[in-house]
Parts: C-alpha cells; sequence; structure tokens
C-alpha cells in the first residue's frame, strides 16, 4: 500500500460535547481525489479544518505524512477594502519566488491579472488566485474548501477539470468539500458522504445505490447521479434513451441541494 | 552639541521631535488598526492608559512603564474574553474602556497628594514634553519599528487571511501579542502629546487617508507617515500661536488633511 499523506482515525471534534465531527476515518494517498459530500451543518468545514491542523480534534488519531506541505484553497476570500494589494503582491507574501509566482497563476490561467487588484477580480478569479496561491507551494496535499463557489456552472466544470489536471502534474492529493453533486460525480475517484459520520463512502457510481446516500439526500438526487453517471460512462448511441426520465430529476436536484 | 541643546532646550521643539516620533510608529500601526478593523479596541486600550497611570503611582514605577503593562494585561484579558463570546466584541470593549477610564479617574481622586494635570493627560499638553519623554518616545520607536521589519510579512498575511496563514505556519496568534505589546508601546508615548482620548484618531485618520492615494500595504503605510507628520507639525504649531490644546489641534489637522485628500483625489481602487 503507499505512504498515506493524510490518515484519520475514529477522529472526533465536539463543540460543547456535541460531536460535531463523529468518529471519522480517512486516508489520502498521493493521487488520490477525494470529496467531501453532506447536508448543511454536517461537519465537512470543520473536518477539513481538522486536517488543515487550525481546528484541534477532541478524540482519534490524525496523522500527517513527515514534511507535508498543504495547500488550501479557502471557502472564500474575503478581503478588506481598506487594504490595498494587487494579485502579485498577494503571490509573493507566500515567500516564493517571482517565477514560482508567475508559474503558478499561468498554471491557473489567470497570470494576465498579475498587477490587478485583487479588490477587483470575479469570483471566478479569485478562486483561481487561491489556487495559484496553493500551487506555488508545490503542496503534496491539496486542501479545497468549496472551490467553486461564486463561480458561473460554465467556469465550474472547467475548475473542476483545472484540479484534475493539476493531480496529475503535481502527483499530489487532493481532498475537496462541494455541493456541485453532478460535478463531483463526473471528476472525483472516491466521494465522502458526511453527516457528522461517514455515511457511506465510495466510488460515484457505486455510491448513488447506497442506502444511506439515498437517506441524505433523497431518492430523486439519488437516482439523478445514478442516472448521469451512467450516461458519463457510456457512448452517446444511449443518449436519447437516458434522457427522458433525466429533466425531471435534474430539476428536483438542484432544488434539494442548495 | 550647542545646537542640539539649543534646540531640545525649547518646548516647542522638543513636542514636535516628540511628536514626529510618535507620528512614525502611529503611521504602520495606524494602518493595521484599519485594517483589521481595531479602532474601537485601540479606543479601549488608550482609555485604560489613565489606569496605568494611577496604577503607576500606587505602586511607583515609572508612569510609561505602567501604562504599557497595564494596556497589555488588558489586551490579553480581551482577547481571551472575546473568545468565550457571551458578549459582542463592541458590548464588551464598550463596557471595558469606559469602566477603565472611570477607574483610573476615580483611582486618581484617591490620591490628593500626587498632583497631575488631568486635562493634559486627557487631551494632550505641549508644553509638557521632557527630554527624558523624548527617550521613551525613540526607544519605543525603534523597538516598534524593529519588530515590524521583522514580523511585517507574517503580520500582513494574518491580517489579509487569518486561517490561510495559520495553514502556511505563520503563528497568528504570537503575532497578535506582538501587535497588542506594540499598540501598548505607541499608547503610553503618545500619551503626553495628543491625550489619552485622541490616540485612537492620530492612529486611524493618517491611515484612512493614505487609503485613498496607496496602491500596495507598504505605499500606505509610507503615507500614513506623512499623513502623520503633517498632522503632528500643523496642530503643534497651531497649538503654540492660538494657544489651543496640543492634542485636539493635531487631530483637527489631521481631519482636514482627510477631508482635502477625499475631496480631491482620483479614487484609486488598489
Amino acid at each position: 500500500m503507499a505512504e498515506a499523506l493524510v490518515e484519520l482515525r475514529r477522529v472526533t471534534v465536539s463543540f460543547d460535547n456535541r460531536p460535531v465531527v463523529d468518529h471519522v476515518d480517512l486516508r489520502v494517498q498521493r493521487g488520490d481525489i477525494i470529496t467531501i459530500i453532506g447536508p448543511n451543518g454536517a461537519g465537512k468545514t470543520t473536518l477539513i479544518k481538522a486536517i488543515l491542523g487550525i481546528q484541534p480534534i477532541s478524540d482519534g488519531a490524525l496523522t500527517l505524512a513527515p514534511g507535508l506541505t498543504i495547500g488550501y484553497v479557502p471557502q472564500h476570500l474575503t478581503l478588506e477594502t481598506t487594504l490595498p494589494l494587487s494579485v502579485k503582491r498577494f503571490m509573493l507574501l507566500s515567500g516564493r519566488s517571482h517565477v514560482e509566482c508567475r508559474e503558478a497563476l499561468s498554471k491557473t490561467g489567470v497570470a494576465h491579472l498579475i498587477d490587478a487588484s485583487v479588490h477587483r477580480l470575479s469570483g471566478g478569479e479569485k478562486q483561481r488566485l487561491l489556487l495559484a496561491r496553493a500551487l506555488a507551494r508545490r503542496p503534496d496535499l491539496l486542501v479545497l474548501d468549496e472551490p467553486a463557489q461564486g463561480v458561473d456552472i460554465n467556469g465550474q466544470a472547467a475548475l473542476y477539470d483545472l484540479i484534475r489536471s493539476l493531480r496529475d502534474e503535481l502527483h499530489c492529493g487532493v481532498i475537496m468539500i462541494s455541493h456541485d453533486l453532478h460535478l463531483v460525480m463526473a471528476a472525483t475517484d472516491k466521494v465522502i458522504c458526511l453527516n457528522q459520520h461517514v455515511c457511506c463512502s465510495g466510488y460515484p457510481a457505486d455510491i448513488s445505490h447506497d442506502p444511506a446516500f439515498i437517506e441524505t439526500f433523497g431518492r430523486p438526487v439519488a437516482e439523478s447521479l445514478a442516472v448521469y453517471h451512467h450516461r458519463h460512462n457510456h457512448s452517446h448511441d444511449l443518449h436519447g434513451d437516458v434522457v427522458t426520465g433525466e429533466d425531471d430529476d435534474h430539476r428536483e436536484c438542484s432544488h434539494v441541494h442548495h | 552639541m550647542s545646537i542640539i541643546d539649543a534646540i531640545l532646550g525649547d518646548f516647542f521643539w522638543r513636542a514636535l521631535i516628540g511628536g514626529l516620533g510618535v507620528a512614525l510608529v502611529a503611521g504602520p500601526l495606524g494602518c493595521f488598526v484599519v485594517w483589521r478593523r481595531m479602532a474601537y479596541f485601540g479606543d479601549t486600550l488608550a482609555h485604560s492608559a489613565l489606569l496605568g497611570i494611577a496604577l503607576s503611582f500606587l505602586i511607583s514605577v515609572p508612569i510609561n512603564l505602567g501604562v504599557i503593562i497595564t494596556c497589555v494585561v488588558l489586551a490579553v484579558a480581551l482577547v481571551l474574553f472575546s473568545r468565550s463570546k457571551t458578549l459582542a466584541t463592541d458590548t464588551l470593549l464598550g463596557i471595558l474602556a469606559h469602566s477603565a477610564l472611570a477607574i483610573g479617574l476615580v483611582t486618581l481622586s484617591f490620591m490628593p497628594d500626587i498632583r497631575i494635570d488631568l486635562t493634559g493627560l486627557l487631551f494632550g499638553d505641549l508644553l509638557a514634553m521632557s527630554r527624558h519623554d523624548l527617550l521613551w518616545i525613540y526607544g519605543g520607536a525603534a523597538l516598534i519599528l524593529a519588530l515590524l521589519t521583522l514580523l511585517w510579512r507574517g503580520l500582513l498575511m494574518s491580517t489579509i487571511h487569518e486561517e490561510l496563514a495559520r495553514v502556511e505556519g505563520v503563528p497568528v496568534e504570537r503575532l497578535r501579542l506582538a501587535l497588542m505589546l506594540m499598540f501598548s508601546i505607541v499608547i503610553a508615548v503618545a500619551m503626553k502629546i495628543v491625550g489619552v482620548l485622541l490616540i485612537t484618531a492620530l492612529l486611524i485618520i493618517p491611515a484612512a487617508t493614505a487609503r485613498r492615494l496607496a496602491y500596495n500595504p507598504e505605499h500606505m503605510v509610507a503615507l500614513a507617515i506623512v499623513f502623520g507628520f503633517v498632522a503632528v507639525s500643523g496642530g503643534l504649531t497651531l497649538s503654540w500661536h492660538l494657544d489651543t490644546p496640543a492634542g485636539p489641534s493635531v487631530v483637527v489637522t489631521a481631519f482636514c488633511v482627510f477631508l482635502l485628500v477625499y475631496g480631491s483625489a482620483r479614487q484609486t481602487q488598489s
């Protein structure tokens, strides 16, 4: 078995004796893309904050590979507008060289914004800047908290593609939180459905049939995902047949998960 | 030597030299107050300075030292209290700011033997600057500037995004303490010039004025220092000629510069 970048054994995080993350086991290796999904308040952000070391754990064991460098892409880049800051300066604050910063910005496709003010970036540009910032540190593990939030639908697909190609290029592990179930199912290796404890985990194709998943997200979502995944894996000849019931499912799905 | 002696022998020049020393550190620290939204926090610390003065008399330590220690203790207490989140931070600050001021005033009233110029402490006094104070100001300024230079990247990073800074290994909590210590020092040394009640103004007005024109953090700091210099020299000159209280004169000058810059400058949004 390959060396684990991060290993969680029965990790519990409690606030006021109420467990928010309850006995979670998790193992991330190089090359993995693991997506954490779950309803609001399921402890997703708390779990990754524990992995990042900014949320103390109450019980269990969390082991990081020695010398592990983590690149973190927070949910928002909310910046105080009273602080004047350019993209370049923000990148250089990572302590990496000009060349490394420029390279990272090119990888995420925002090199042309290097002299812009961070306050003028759009949501998608900010996410790409944060990603570049994480990449400049040459991470072994990339941790993303809802990377596609505030990004339009085309941008979302592109962003997940980018994350996958960066994984291939850097050969790092990836943990991310996401709400965009369809995109997640297409982009990810392994899904962990969290609702305080791990409801279920596995490959996207399997998980949508899991009773625990259906219970958490409702049958329409699970079905639409199953359909989606089916379509994704098959040739386009089948397309017509599948689409019949799909439109309804999709509409219902988008009601359910926001 | 004789020229320096002549200059330092004149109380106006002493006040001006001291004031410029204060503005030199009020610039960068004021930027942090603005960036981290700590204006009310700064006010609370400044108000507690009076308590520090009273305590210094009680246990007979140098006033500056007493003020610094009181401010640091209060700052740490504030950070710890605000973590418990039972009261909103602004409520907590409001309680502590005014209580510290009131306790300071009450304590001082119990010490009739000690003659102090209360108005001078609250609003600043041009005449009160001694050579000894100048030593404190420039010693404090040197220490603060050294700390800022040393800790600059971490301080800036934890101001921009605290969690990101933590993940990148920036010792956020220790830097917060260092910042508190620096605030306490600047309050202790600025007290003589602008007075306890107006120190926050000297911190935030030049920094806010600088924001309008600045394109990066360091540029904003440099401009804040320049505007601080203008406020201090203008205000003290005003005080000298018109016999107005020193602190309010400095603040009025700073405010005029603020209005002038915001009225005339083209908005830069960097």
